[in-house]
């Protein structure tokens, strides 16, 4: 199936040569030295296009193409071209897929990916090429904490940036003491630290962490514990058919009315439909909710469904605004990427008006953005109000040289 | 730990055992009687819960899923032997583990083509959908209490069969010694016939009813794979009374490592694997076919 994507890319490649060409010959014959650079802008999308998280790399690469769409095709005067890898979100394979984009198929760009212990791999070679990489979803702290670099930029979200408030929203509903339950894995550990900054900030106590073995789905002795310890609240992140299971779980041993449970967005999102009534009433924090209703949110949850008859998703944002954020970055150096500093510059001081609301970036190109409290109501992820307003990730140990 | 909430923890380990149990079963009976590897052993516990979503959502009703889910099997499994397994008849293990590969392959992609990558959740039916409080806090879905009893029931009419029956002797004679069964006129090509069907349809019945537990999503099986070899391999392959006792053993290390050993949780089930292995190669019961 890859081979067959590459063929196609390597024909439309032969066909926007001869365009390119044809353009140049035009332009000797008619003189008009505006024509900057001919030549298509090479994007590399490396997602896992196959596999679990199949369909959030269809929604982020197609909601990338849903942008340069609207934009008449070009970002900053430049058309572009597509080069898609499967990355499985297969760690193993990881260094070898992004070598092959940026060796072999010379990419101009890369927007990759999902998997954290993927994007660990692509940070490495990204800040060794200096080739500019925009990451459209993982969430590992330390792609924009300590692995910072100038070329690499998230439209995404740290692992930190949506379990911090969940602390806050505890303590306004008046719990003091709180229990955590996830799977032992990098994210889960990181998401854990980060609600345990925010709920020790207000107050808020800790009493019990469990662990679950990943990706071990069976969670009736962890339960037990929880109902013997009877914390005020618990804090859960799982996610895919985890999150389904656990919530199912979670309700059905009878602990959904007595301990309410909380998380970061991902319990709920695109699980609600397995999960069913289960799920009903559960608070979760996100950078994105089914109903924001703002002008620009609504112009883009309609194109992405005329597009490709769906609803958009958190995922669909995510790819959304990495092209906009590119188009930033080609619009201020007139889409001459030669000129790196200058358009690294800019993306940094960027100010989108995106469909999860405005969003700029921090000192380490990670979003600062609004984490929103959403509330389960019959099926959706619905907006409930601000949980933490212009959020930024404190970056710790980033060091842009 | 007060004695109650003990109790709670004993409760999940033997509601666990049976349910690992019933899942285990079709890949002892394959590998006790036939001698045959099955490593997609998982991937028909997945199209067993897959056949419980697709049943549930086409005709809103979980009891028609266990005879869709038998039927399916028993066919299944039928077409396996006659078309794969009995080329391979005197084959070693690297050819059935090389065809179940593929299997696994097949079946996974498949999923993938009719059902793509959601998860998906079975309701569970309406007569069994309440939970007994336990405590204040915590209550026992039904559904699990169900799956138990469908589980001794499964133990008690498994042996029943094997011990008692004429069927069981031919099934235990077949095991024992291929060709002198043969030669004592019975039909060991029917009942290699008659094993594959049942045994994967054992396991495609197993993920049926474990669906509204477990939901249903791609890869399901690949855990419940890995957790059933160690049940066998700690009970004594090919032997169901070990898988038993298997089950019960991996059900107790479970529950109760992650009360008292969380952070080693993942890591006692192996371990009480390798100490069996090292003390009782053979696994804890040693036997034939029974």
């Amino acid at each position: 199936m890859r081979k067959t994507d590459l063929l196609i890319t390597r024909r439309s490649a032969l066909k926007a040569v001869g365009g390119a060409a044809a353009t140049g010959l035009l332009v000797r014959a008619f003189p008009t030295p505006a024509i900057a650079q001919a030549a298509p802008l090479r994007i590399g999308f490396m997602l896992p296009y196959t596999g679990t998280y199949a369909s959030l790399a269809k929604n982020i690469d197609g909601a990338f193409r849903q942008y340069v769409e609207e934009k008449g095709g070009k970002l900053g005067g430049r058309s572009l071209e597509y080069v898609m890898v499967d990355d499985q979100a297969e760690p193993s394979k990881a260094t070898d897929n992004m070598n092959k984009l940026v060796d072999r198929d010379k990419v101009d760009v890369v927007v990759g990916t999902v998997h954290s212990g993927v994007q660990m791999a692509m940070v490495k070679i990204a800040r060794e090429s200096g080739k500019l990489m925009i990451i459209p979803n993982a969430g590992a702290d330390d792609a924009t904490r300590s692995a910072c670099a100038p070329n690499i930029f998230r439209t995404s979200f740290s692992n930190w940036q949506p379990c911090f408030p969940v602390g806050k929203v505890m303590a306004e509903k008046g719990h003091k003491t709180a229990m955590t339950i996830t799977w032992k894995y990098a994210a889960g550990e990181e998401d854990v630290r980060a609600f345990k900054e925010g709920f020790g900030a207000v107050g808020g106590s800790v009493i019990g962490e469990l662990y679950v073995p990943f990706p071990e789905v069976e969670f009736q002795s962890f339960l037990t514990q929880i109902a013997e310890k009877k914390p005020d609240a618990v804090f859960a992140f799982f996610a895919g058919g985890g999150a389904v299971k656990f919530v199912k779980d979670y309700a059905a041993a009878g602990l959904k009315k007595s301990v309410p449970l909380y998380g970061p967005g991902f319990l709920t999102d695109g699980t609600l439909q397995a999960q069913g009534e289960a799920a009903e009433g559960l608070l979760t924090t996100l950078h994105y909710a089914d109903d924001l209703d703002n002008p620009t949110d609504k112009k883009f949850r309609e194109g992405f469904k005329k597009k490709f008859n769906a609803d958009a998703d958190v995922y669909a944002v995510q790819g959304y605004d990495s092209a906009a954020l590119l188009g930033v970055g080609l619009e201020a150096v007139k889409g001459d990427m030669k000129a790196a500093d200058a358009m690294y510059k800019a993306m940094g001081a960027a100010k989108i008006d995106s469909p999860r609301g405005p969003l700029s970036f921090s000192a380490s190109h990670n979003p600062i953005q609004n984490i929103y409290l959403r509330e389960v109501k019959n099926g959706k992820n619905t907006f409930v109000k601000i949980a933490h307003a212009n959020l930024a990730d404190p970056g710790t140990g980033c060091k842009m040289s | 730990m007060s004695t109650f909430f003990f109790f709670v923890q004993l409760l999940n380990a033997i509601q666990y055992a049976l349910i690992l149990y019933l899942v285990a079963s079709g890949l002892t009976l394959l590998l006790g009687i036939m001698g045959v590897i099955n490593l997609a052993h998982g991937a028909f516990y997945m199209v067993g819960a897959y056949i419980a979503f697709a049943v549930v959502q086409q005709f809103g009703n979980f009891w028609l899923t266990l005879p869709a889910g038998i039927l399916i099997g028993l066919a299944l499994g039928a077409l396996i032997e006659k078309f794969l397994l009995s080329r391979l008849e005197g084959a070693d293990h690297l050819s059935q583990v090389l065809l179940s590969f593929g299997l696994i392959l097949l079946i996974n992609e498949g999923q993938r083509l009719i059902f793509g990558n959601d998860p998906h959740g079975v309701e569970v039916p309406k007569i069994l959908a309440a939970s007994i409080p336990l405590s204040n806090t915590l209550s026992y879905p039904v559904y699990r209490l169900f799956v138990c009893a469908v589980g001794i029931v499964f133990i008690i009419a498994i042996g029943l069969i094997m011990a008692k029956s004429r069927i069981g002797m031919m099934l235990r004679a077949s095991a024992e010694n291929r060709d002198m069964a043969r030669a004592m006129g019975i039909d060991v090509k029917f009942v290699y016939l008659g094993v594959t069907a049942v045994g994967i349809a054992c396991t495609v019945l197993a993920g049926v009813i474990a669906a509204p537990l477990a939901s249903v999503y791609p890869g399901m099986g690949d855990q419940v794979l890995i957790q059933s070899f160690v049940v066998i391999v700690l009970g004594g392959i090919g032997s169901l009374s070990g898988a038993l006792v298997g089950s019960l053993l991996l059900g107790l290390v479970d529950a109760f490592g992650k009360q008292f050993f969380p952070n080693y949780a993942a890591f006692l089930v192996y371990a009480a694997m390798i100490a069996v292995l090292i003390v009782r190669p053979q696994g804890l019961v040693r036997s034939r076919g029974t």
